[in-house]
């Protein structure tokens, strides 16, 4: 049934049950009893009950109905072709979906053609009871809630009580996500260590995921240890920190320590600029203008410089994290108390002294934190090191030779047109995983230190 | 303090205050470091991309023969569909460049005008009525001859290094004496979508994608986001629920946007099995996405909003719902919005994640609903990135342009927002 | 605006407080100020404050609170400096020179004369370094062996020696409030400082670590001069040699001590002390 149909329906049926409550409470008023809560509210009760149960088994339903018949589809195979790889199951998957749609060409389209017309009966049922179920259990529920419309019915309290359920719910959407995140990338990543031991991953320091195609195809080994993408990965980080920490932290300073109010207001949000430009725009910046530029350079000072350079990647990945690790910093160094620079000036010492010696180290657990979260930052960037960084693994820490990333293999894994099982794929999300668990663990320490630092002046 | 101490005081000054010159200088030079390098990069991106809004075309001067459109039937509307185009192209050419005879040369000639130039004939040949008539109308001519007219290739360099010929560059000059090959304003790049030929292609496309993405995630993500904060702020029990909740969304707000690329992959195609490259399932990622964004500006919003208001509500006997939903949330309403806008402009430039659900085939169809298979701008971005002519650089350019533009608008909505509805308690 | 042998107030209103009363000079000056007023912007806090303070005295100013006594002792190591919008005039003599002269500069100036806060401020570092803090940034030891000399020395001085000296190396945020207070004070004394001005020192602490520092307010005068501001009138008694009387920006009396305890001149001297208001 197309969505807007859909859509009016479901809009006529809430009219219908909040006018329905709302005119039964008016007349129950008018007949002379006073009522609990306002009209308005029994309306609403009669939306909770009516539309409410129906909407959500119309929505579980749908998410769940195509996992559902494409099991049943697949348990259902001929014979011969039930014995393949599951990326071949996918593939023939397809093949009947299309064949149901009605495409007529197809290589097994004799023997998937009854199958084919078996999904479609399958799908027509399973939307025909979908709707179905929906309708009678909204019917009951109309027809329950009627039963409860009395005078002293608070239809307030349980409105007010869906409300903050619903509420709840949005708000536990979050762990929600991190627990899809964490499945998800869990259990595909648990699959490709079926196929690739865990060890070989993170201590094989060859990188190249080719598989085979076709049996006993040569040259077809694929080797997926991935200590040359850590190694880039850390390469290239290490670039853009060293870039961003001295800049970003000295311009924290001198914009909180030494600015006048008007430089101030109109420096820091020049710099904060920085953070909104998008990452496509660097990585396109880095590709087509920077690493030119440096390649040009090397070879004037005889240097080779390759033209996909890590240090390419990491000078413009580091522009982009300044304003990460500036505003952090800026945040941590006000914290500071006024009353220990008043205790150094009073002893007589320079600004500078009193910032280098005092305030910074006052102020160091916070910079370490918010240099960690920047470092977590710089470690999940994709679009720069995409653009701009290389494809082939190399194992080497000389910035000027071109390195590959964990994001790099993960986006290069992925797009494309891979079947979804394939061992490629799954090593994306076991790259994935590693990447999740690294910020993660960054992050909760740097948040860490950033509150026991806070406890430290408060 | 004795003379003696004195002097050793007096005597370190130099070195101490040429120490905090140093330092202080360091500093500027660290803003202006940063400062610098964001001049940079736009300078270079503007100027890269200001020659994309315009585009070079040839005024020529076409006779609609039936004969050459090979056209025998008017009615027939597959012959019109298949009909000789470029062949009526081609003689125009020959004809006003009757000199030119060699196989090479015509070939030169041929190649001003570009490719896709037969296609737009198609679409002016919608009227019917024009058949057997001369037209004289604009075409665009070929991203090479283009990139000459906007000084992208170097004459001076011997012609086996340059893309273009020294014939063509005289054919080029001619027309350009006389008034035929003129710069107009590029609204291709604004009415087309995405073509392997650089001078038909357009970012239409992809800003309509990423407007049907970005209505997803805005209508997903705000009152999920609002209702989450509100929940947070006012109902929450202090318990360890609610405390694992604050450190989850915590945690998302930091977590690499390829992750929600992967969970976008691995549940919502794979799983739910929604179909790829549509707005629909690109919204939803952007939604959990930006989710925490929302939440932690919303609930910052609600936290502004004094105790004395929910006190005089709650004094007045209504409900804790009733406070917050008719008197707390209309006061922290601007605040919500200005985050919510700060959020969906960071959704705009979000790139890695929409990659994963397949937003990246190359898209011809502009799309027209939420469910029709779309690329979105920072994709196309991404992809047009990948082609090496100039022409490509230069509308990869300008459609960073067009997308900083975009975001420049929303931030600076925002901030009015924030000025307009400021309150000071 | 300077009364300097009378015995009696110059104008016939009691009430009128813009002529101090009592003796401005001493001999053996160490630090002069005079016609000092100090403005916040528009506002005006310190009026026309005439002072004199002599080498090795230990002088209280008090005076009810908001009345200028914190912002003047500021103006005497120009820790005003530090603060937006902050104006200071008159003439600020050390030893005869100028302190406000735009030639003179306020680095040594701080080591000369040093200043110990309402709320003890140890940096977050050793005892150690907190004493050493001073000494390092000025020069003032050419090795360890002078620094760990200088610091041994100060802390002895403020009589934190004892408890200290097995414990050097550990946080000075982590001592008593009046431990602490004490450690501020031997990082003020570690640079061999002429004058000590001291802010409501003791405010923020216990009566047994008060009575501790009063002890060594004593000790140090022999060696420093001290201006100490207070809001504890039994403290000004017990500590200092002479007292001035502020009252809403004005001096209005100064004079030995025991005489403006025991025999106040001004009518509103009188009134705070018998505890009036204030």
């Amino acid at each position: 049934m197309p969505f807007n149909t859909l859509f009016t329906i479901f809009v006529v049926v809430i009219a219908f049950c909040f006018f329905a409550g709302q005119r039964r409470a008016l007349k129950l008023k008018s007949d002379g009893s006073s009522l609990h809560s306002l009209p308005f509210y029994h309306g609403t009760w009669l939306i909770i009950v009516g539309v409410l149960p129906a909407l959500i088994i119309l929505l579980v339903w749908s998410l769940v109905e195509s996992g559902i018949v494409r099991a049943v589809i697949l348990s259902e195979l001929p014979t011969s072709l039930m014995l393949v790889s599951e990326a071949e199951k996918s593939l023939l998957y397809s093949e009947i979906a299309n064949l149901a749609y009605g495409q007529t060409v197809s290589p097994n389209a004799e023997q998937l053609a009854p199958l084919a017309d078996r999904y479609n009966l399958l799908v027509s049922l399973s939307g025909k009871l979908k709707l179905g179920l929906a309708l009678i259990v909204s019917v009951i529920g109309f027809g329950i809630g009627w039963l409860r419309l009395k005078p002293d019915f608070r239809a307030r309290n349980s409105f007010e009580s869906t409300v903050r359920i619903i509420l709840m719910s949005c708000a536990s959407l979050a762990v929600l996500t991190t627990v899809g995140i964490v499945f998800s990338v869990l259990f595909e990543a648990m699959r490709f260590f079926d196929t690739v031991s865990i060890l070989e991953f993170i201590f094989g320091t060859h990188w190249s995921p080719q598989i085979a195609i076709r049996e006993g195809q040569v040259g077809s080994s694929g080797a997926f240890g991935a200590v040359p993408l850590f190694v880039g990965t850390m390469l290239i980080s290490a670039v853009a920190m060293i870039v961003a920490v001295p800049i970003g932290l000295m311009s924290a300073i001198y914009l909180s320590e030494y600015a006048s109010p008007k430089f101030r207001a109109f420096a820091k949000p020049l710099l904060e600029v920085l953070a909104g430009v998008p990452t496509v725009v660097y990585g396109f910046f880095a590709a087509i203008t920077v690493a030119p530029m440096l390649r040009d350079f090397g070879e004037a000072l005889g240097l080779s410089v390759s033209s996909e350079s890590a240090l390419a990647a990491g000078l413009v990945m580091g522009v982009m994290i300044i304003p990460f690790v500036s505003s952090l910093s800026d945040d941590v160094i006000n914290a500071v108390p006024q009353s220990l620079r008043d205790g150094s000036f009073g002893l007589g010492a320079t600004q500078s002294e009193t910032i280098r010696r005092v305030i910074i180290p006052a102020a160091l657990p916070g910079i370490v934190g918010a240099i960690l979260l920047a470092v977590s930052r710089a470690i999940g960037e994709t679009m720069i090191v995409v653009m701009a960084a290389g494809l082939s693994a190399n194992l080497t820490i000389n910035p000027l030779e071109t390195v590959t990333t964990v994001t790099v293999q993960i986006v290069t894994l992925l797009v494309g047109d891979q079947e979804f099982d394939s061992p490629k794929t799954l090593a994306a999300f076991a790259l994935g995983l590693m990447l999740f668990v690294t910020t993660l663990c960054l992050n909760v320490v740097a948040l860490y230190v950033v509150r026991r630092y806070r406890e430290q002046y408060d | 303090m004795s003379r003696s101490t004195i002097d050793i005081v007096n005597r370190n000054l130099a070195k101490r205050y040429a120490k905090e010159k140093r330092f202080r200088l360091f500093g500027l030079a660290s803003i202006l470091a940063g400062l610098t390098a964001l001049c940079f990069l736009l300078v270079t991106i503007v100027s890269n991309g200001w020659g994309a809004f315009t585009q070079s075309y040839v005024q020529l001067t076409l006779d609609l023969d039936p004969e050459t459109l090979l056209i025998t039937n008017p009615l027939d509307d597959d012959q019109w569909s298949y009909a000789n185009y470029t062949g009526v192209i081609k003689q125009s050419l020959r004809e006003r460049f009757p000199d030119i005879k060699s196989r090479k040369d015509k070939k030169r000639l041929y190649q001003i005008i570009s490719p896709g130039a037969g296609y737009q004939l198609n679409l002016l040949m919608q009227d019917r009525s024009l058949l057997g008539q001369t037209v004289t109308i604009w075409l665009p001519a070929d991203d090479d001859v283009d990139s000459v007219i906007k000084g992208h290739i170097d004459r001076h360099r011997p012609e086996n290094e340059r893309r273009v010929s020294d014939k063509t560059l005289s054919l080029i000059d001619e027309l350009v004496n006389s008034g035929e090959l003129q710069r107009k304003f590029n609204n291709v790049f604004f009415t087309a979508g995405d073509s392997s030929e650089p001078e038909q292609a357009g970012i239409k496309g992809a800003m309509l994608g990423s407007f049907f993405t970005l209505i997803v995630a805005l209508l997903l993500s705000f009152p999920i986001g609002i209702a989450a904060a509100i929940y947070l702020e006012e109902f929450a029990p202090k318990n360890k629920w609610t405390d694992f909740i604050e450190v989850n969304i915590n945690n998302l707000a930091a977590v690499p946007s390829i992750v929600f690329g992967l969970l976008g992959l691995a549940v919502f195609l794979n799983w739910f099995g929604l179909p790829r490259s549509v707005p629909l399932v690109g919204g939803i990622v952007l939604t959990l996405m930006t989710l925490p964004t929302i939440i932690i500006s919303s609930r910052v919003a609600l936290k502004s909003v004094p105790p004395s208001i929910r006190e005089a509500a709650l004094g007045l006997g209504a409900s804790k719902m009733q406070t917050i939903f008719d008197h707390v949330l209309p006061l922290a309403l601007p605040g919500m919005l200005t985050g919510g806008i700060i959020g969906m402009a960071q959704a705009l430039g979000e790139t890695a994640p929409l990659l994963m659900i397949g937003m990246v085939a190359f898209i011809v169809d502009i799309p027209g609903s939420f469910t029709d298979p779309a690329t979105v701008l920072p994709v196309q971005i991404f992809l047009w990135s990948d082609s090496p002519e100039r022409a490509f650089v230069e509308r990869t350019s300008g459609a960073i342009m067009v997308l900083l533009m975009f975001l420049i608008l929303m931030n600076s909505i925002a901030v009015l927002l924030r000025k307009r509805f400021e309150r000071r308690w | 605006m300077v009364d300097t042998n009378s015995s009696s107030p110059t104008s016939s209103d009691p009430r009128d407080y813009r002529n101090t009363v009592g003796k401005i000079e001493v001999p053996n000056t160490k630090m002069s100020m005079r016609d000092v007023d100090v403005f916040y912007g528009d506002k005006q806090a310190v009026f026309g404050v005439d002072l004199d303070i002599a080498k090795n005295e230990v002088i209280a100013m008090i005076g009810p609170s908001g009345c200028g006594k914190s912002t003047f002792l500021r103006c005497m190591n120009r820790m005003n400096d530090t603060i937006e919008g902050c104006v200071v005039s008159g003439s600020l003599k050390l030893d005869d020179q100028d302190i406000y002269d735009p030639k003179l500069d306020v680095v040594p100036l701080r080591a000369r004369v040093g200043m110990v806060f309402q709320k003890p401020n140890p940096f977050p570092k050793s005892i150690y370094d907190n004493v050493a803090y001073g000494p390092q940034i000025h020069g003032l030891a050419s090795s360890k062996v002078e620094l760990d000399e200088i610091v041994e020395n100060s802390l002895k001085k403020a009589g934190l020696w004892n408890e200290a000296k097995d414990r050097l190396d550990q946080p000075g945020t982590g001592l008593s409030g009046g431990q602490q207070q004490r450690l501020c004070i031997a990082r003020t004394i570690a640079v061999s400082p002429e004058v000590i001005l001291m802010d409501e020192p003791c405010s923020a602490l216990d009566p047994i670590a008060t009575a501790r520092i009063e002890e060594l307010i004593d000790e140090l005068s022999a060696n420093f001069t001290i201006a100490i501001v207070t809001h504890s009138m039994q403290q000004a008694a017990r500590v200092s040699h002479r007292t001035a009387y502020f009252h809403l920006g004005y001096l209005v009396e100064i004079g030995a001590t025991d005489d403006i305890f025991t025999n106040p001149r001004h009518r509103l001297t009188e009134d705070y002390i018998t505890g009036r208001f204030g």
